[in-house]
């Protein structure tokens, strides 16, 4: 385990250096200024490194494993037929994969704190139409649903470009009808959900998928799962912005009415 | 007494990342599955690796990337040099995608799927080269992102037809790229973007959209990580369709 650390810290340390050759190199280079307290931002780039080093030292550990180990037990003829049958198994069987991966998603979302930060900005700039609850339960019901989705994919074994081109195809059309402010929030919500713990998870458990179902390729089916939780909160955000202005309008639309009687 | 303080709070915050998966984790292994998990002694080393990992990720990241990064950002989008800010959008978008963990965890186990199904060979020199070739991809793919990015800013291009263009080529490559290739160039969109690159990118949006005349910080200023979702589906294609 130390040697483990040691080897990662070294090449943590090498993935770290161009980002810091770069924002160096423009302050000094470029923008011809010394750095404000160096002291506090080398102790800083230090802290990065040695943060870095453990925690892909622990995601080898815990969530690559964890997700690999549901997968396994998800799946496991045992579980799936406690009774012992021995039917082929159809993608019903694989009922609670589903769930899981829903309830993965749904939960790692809510819980994101970069979603909440941008939840509050999206309240702001909508005057307040857009509601910080209302948008981080669409988003984690998008990265819910494309999850459970992607699910079934690897379950089906179908070509996972035909469900991200019906997804694109989707996303083109309600571009067309969304309210342009919601636009580009909505295209930025899909890749920031997708977070640093979520994503080694959701992959291990694609992975875990695609070795335990018969006829499944990992190389080939194993992959996706993020790509689906990036693609379909693009459209539960975008759909959400057009219930919240239909609603608006239907409730105008109304008033309108009846203040149109009441003169009458 | 103020800095311990502070650091037992990063990191409760960080322990509050692993809470849902935690909880959901548990749940289905005592009432659904009615198992323990395999290896769960590693396991609980490795959660609390991963808290004590984020906790001086993130403290480390506010003492000294964000704020010379965004103050960066800035200075460079009021000095009004393009040539300046378009190769600080695509060296900040590179340097920070190469140094982003989960991209670093998710390609080293791409390496390894693809050596178990032979597509690469399976010794350890072989594995390293397929996954630094597919994070040096992603991170040039990301630091175009950000360049054409900052120009759709600066030129106030609508977003959606950029997206829609980016859309149409992912899927003319699908149909040429091998198959072995397409779910992890898929996957690497969503992947690249999160806890370095998020903030700093966003940071150089707002910034610009701020200070250029005519431009609305929120309309404008968001859209930079969509590009940086869409442009590693492309390269990775690309770079399977030459590799492998």
């Amino acid at each position: 385990m130390i040697g483990q650390l040691l080897d990662t810290l070294l090449l943590t340390a090498r993935d770290v250096i161009p980002i810091a050759v770069i924002l160096f190199g423009f302050q000094l280079g470029v923008l011809k200024r010394p750095i404000a307290n160096w002291r506090k931002v080398v102790l800083g780039f230090i802290y990065v490194i040695i943060g870095l080093t453990f925690f892909l030292v622990g995601l080898e550990m815990a969530l690559f494993p964890i997700g690999e180990s549901m997968a396994n037990q998800l799946t496991s003829p045992e579980f799936l037929h406690p009774n012992g049958e021995a039917t082929p198994f159809i993608w019903q069987d694989y009922f609670w994969v589903y769930v899981f991966a829903a309830a993965i998603g749904f939960s790692t979302t809510i819980a994101e704190p970069s979603l909440i930060a941008v939840a509050i900005k999206a309240n702001d700039v909508s005057g307040g139409t857009i509601g910080i609850q209302g948008l981080r339960i669409s988003v984690a019901i998008g990265v819910a649903f494309g999850i459970a989705l992607g699910c079934f994919r690897i379950v089906v074994g179908d070509p996972i470009h035909y469900y991200i081109m019906a997804g694109y195809i989707v996303v083109v059309i309600q571009t067309f009808y969304a309210p342009k402010m919601i636009i580009p929030l909505a295209y930025d919500s899909g890749g920031v959900t997708t977070s640093t713990v979520t994503v080694p998870l959701v992959a291990a458990l694609g992975l875990g998928l695609a070795t335990n179902v018969e006829g499944r390729n990992p190389l080939i089916d194993g992959f996706g799962l993020i790509a689906f939780a990036s693609l379909f909160p693009i459209i539960s955000v975008m759909a959400y912005a057009q219930i919240v202005e239909y609603l608006t309008q239907r409730r105008d639309n109304k008033k309108n009415l009846e203040e149109h009687k009441d003169a009458l | 007494m103020a800095a311990l303080k502070q650091l037992f709070t990063s990191m409760f915050n960080s322990f509050k990342d692993l809470v849902p998966i935690i909880f959901v984790v548990g749940f289905f292994e005592i009432f659904i599955l009615q198992q323990a998990p395999d290896h769960l002694g590693s396991i609980l080393i490795g959660l609390i690796f991963i808290v004590l990992g984020l906790t001086f990720f993130v403290f480390g990241l506010e003492m000294g990337l964000f704020p010379i990064g965004e103050s960066l950002a800035e200075a460079l989008a009021r000095k009004g040099s393009i040539v300046w800010l378009v190769i600080f959008s695509f060296s900040l978008g590179f340097g920070t995608t190469l140094a982003e963990p989960a991209l670093t965890a998710v390609a080293n186990e791409a390496a390894q799927v693809a050596a178990e199904s032979g597509a690469i060979q399976s010794h350890p020199q072989a594995l390293a080269e397929y996954a630094m070739g597919l994070r040096l991809t992603v991170a040039i793919s990301v630091g175009l992102a950000i360049l054409l990015g900052v120009i759709r800013i600066l030129k106030g291009w609508p977003i959606q037809y950029l997206i829609i263009g980016g859309y149409i080529i992912v899927m003319v490559l699908t149909a040429f790229a091998p198959p072995s290739i397409i779910g992890i160039a898929y996957d690497s969109g969503g992947v690249t973007t999160s806890t370095i690159t998020v903030p700093l990118v966003t940071a150089l949006g707002v910034g610009l959209a701020t200070v250029i005349k005519g431009r609305n910080p929120m309309l404008d200023g968001f859209g930079l990580i969509a590009f940086a979702s869409l442009t590693p589906m492309i390269f990775v294609m690309l770079y399977g369709m030459i590799f492998l």
